[in-house]
């Protein structure tokens, strides 16, 4: 009898021993560089076999207006406090201007009012967070394409970059400061704009006023917010840390399709 | 004498390659993904069902609620409240508890980190894709589905499961000849993990991608939306729990070495009659 007992409990140490063994070959493995660029090569995959089965033009599903959440959640800065958009914001953005800029041939830099001109589309899209909620909401905005066209990107182009006003995290060498970035897939594709409207009323503060991007086949964290400047670029890898976002700065992936 | 009657032990061929190779694989994708699977559902432990989440009513979620000033662990299913301090909502070592769903011992990594967990996850959702094609196309093509897995006529008859279901109640297992083949319990649970639930796994693993939505759209409305993707790739992932708690209670109990190197040399010893002339 005791023999069963005593083994049952060597068995439990056992078990224990091991399980606690795993747990932390799993951590140490999870912050080995080499281990995590291994990990990171699904990334590529990923991308490619969505972008193999997937049409260029493929539209997220659009939805009725039954269908909007009442709590469409706001995530991420909600409230800048950022000296330059408390300004802009306390003025109602009369001296908000728009830059488009980098490898374009002619720069932009556009009033809200010559935004709002542009022509728009409207849509009623599901917006999915990271951290696994949806929320659905309505969104007016001007195509980003028509913006680009305008702009005429030079043909060595191979990114658009959203610059925002807000500072998420302080850091001492300022690349706290929220920004993202699409390939020119996205950045052409008929749902990408630049939206002003949430479910018909000017786009809360809370939301991204004045102006936020919607990338409809993507997740939350790559609808910026806040946007003051867009960017053509060749390459993401001398802004911020390098790989293409706030987000992606700090290990989230930077083609967010799933 | 009667003692030269006992049956004699023999080893037969039970597990090909493939199937030992793609066994061995899925523990380790399955365990890996399970782990990670709980990080990414701790970055918001709720659950709904539909399109989008009724933030108000989660079907499921796992909080820290203050009872009293202090801090318990609650996890709410269906609109019941269970006090689960110490091991959802709420949990660590006294003292050091925080809030999180799962425990830190049930997460890869350990600590809270939604980025590594997904790295983790979606690498080893590629293994484990890559695996269980191998393994269906030879099942299929080779007929270890066909001949080993699918139940015959004789062992769907009502009066033999309910029979197999009373012998596996009492943990009496097959022996001799019937031990050559699966029995019908195990069939059907091999069949529901193989054909429905890992392949469940990666649909609704799927449906939760807004990028694979645009390329396959109608996939989404199977499970009722988006959220309910995610409830049923939780649900689905609690049944293989589940399976694996039983599979493994089930290879203790029926003979933990022989079952284990029959998956690791494909060698099972089953014990037969010894011939009449063998006197």
């Amino acid at each position: 009898m005791s023999l069963t007992a005593n083994r049952r409990r060597w068995l439990g140490v056992a078990g224990a021993t091991l399980g606690s063994l795993w747990l932390s070959a799993c951590d140490r493995l999870t912050n080995d560089p080499k281990f995590a660029g291994v990990l990171q090569k699904a990334e590529g995959l990923t991308q490619r076999a969505q972008r193999l089965v997937t049409d260029r033009k493929a539209l997220a599903r659009e939805f009725t207006p039954a269908d909007i959440s009442p709590d469409f959640k706001p995530n991420g800065t909600i409230r800048p406090q950022d000296d330059e958009y408390v300004a802009l914001l306390g003025n109602n953005f009369a001296d908000y201007r728009l830059t488009v800029d980098g490898l374009v041939e002619h720069p932009q830099s556009l009033t809200l009012a010559e935004v709002r001109g542009l022509p728009s589309r409207t849509q009623i899209t599901r917006h999915d967070c990271v951290e696994g909620w949806s929320s659905i909401g309505k969104w007016k905005g001007a195509r980003l394409a028509t913006l680009l066209d305008r702009a005429k990107l030079k043909p060595t182009a191979r990114y658009i970059v959203f610059h925002c006003a807000d500072t998420l995290e302080e850091t001492l060498d300022g690349t706290g400061q929220y920004y993202e970035s699409i390939d020119l897939v996205d950045a052409y594709h008929p749902q990408t704009i630049l939206a002003y409207e949430m479910n018909d009323a000017t786009l809360p503060v809370a939301h991204g006023a004045p102006l936020r991007l919607r990338v409809e086949r993507q997740l939350g964290y790559k609808q910026a917010k806040y946007v003051m400047r867009i960017e053509a670029v060749d390459r993401l890898d001398q802004l911020g840390r390098g790989k293409g976002g706030f987000w992606p700065d700090r290990g989230y992936e930077w083609y967010a399709g799933i | 004498m009667a003692e030269k009657q006992r049956a004699q032990k023999v080893l037969v061929k039970r597990h090909s390659g493939v199937t030992r190779i793609t066994h061995w694989t899925n523990v380790l994708a399955l365990t890996l993904l399970l782990m990670s699977g709980l990080q990414i559902f701790n970055a918001h432990p709720a659950l709904y069902w539909g399109m989008k989440s009724a933030f108000a009513h989660p079907w499921l979620s796992m909080r820290m609620v203050e009872v009293g000033g202090a801090p318990h662990g609650q996890t709410t299913v269906g609109g019941l409240h269970f006090d689960t301090t110490g091991l959802f909502g709420w949990s660590g070592a006294e003292g050091m508890r925080q809030q999180r769903g799962f425990p830190s011992w049930a997460t890869i990594p350990s600590y809270r980190s939604l980025t590594d967990g997904r790295r983790w996850h979606f690498f080893f959702a590629w293994l484990f894709v890559i695996n269980g094609l191998i393994y269906l196309a030879v099942g299929f093509i080779g007929g270890h589905i066909r001949k080993d897995l699918w139940p015959n006529r004789a062992q769907l008859k009502l009066s033999h499961v309910l029979h197999e279901i009373s012998t596996h109640a009492r943990f009496r297992f097959p022996k001799g000849e019937e031990a050559r083949h699966y029995n019908v319990l195990q069939k059907g649970a091999y069949l529901a993990v193989v054909l429905v639930l890992l392949p469940l796994m990666l649909l609704t693993g799927l449906s939760m991608s807004p990028g694979f939505n645009a390329a396959v759209p109608h996939l989404i409305d199977v499970f009722g939306g988006r959220q309910g993707a995610r409830s049923v790739h939780f649900i689905s992932a609690g049944l293989i729990v589940l399976f694996i708690v039983v599979h493994l209670v089930m290879v203790v109990a029926s003979g933990t070495w022989n079952n284990i190197r029959s998956m690791i040399t494909g060698k099972y010893a089953i014990e037969v009659e010894p011939k009449g002339d063998a006197a």
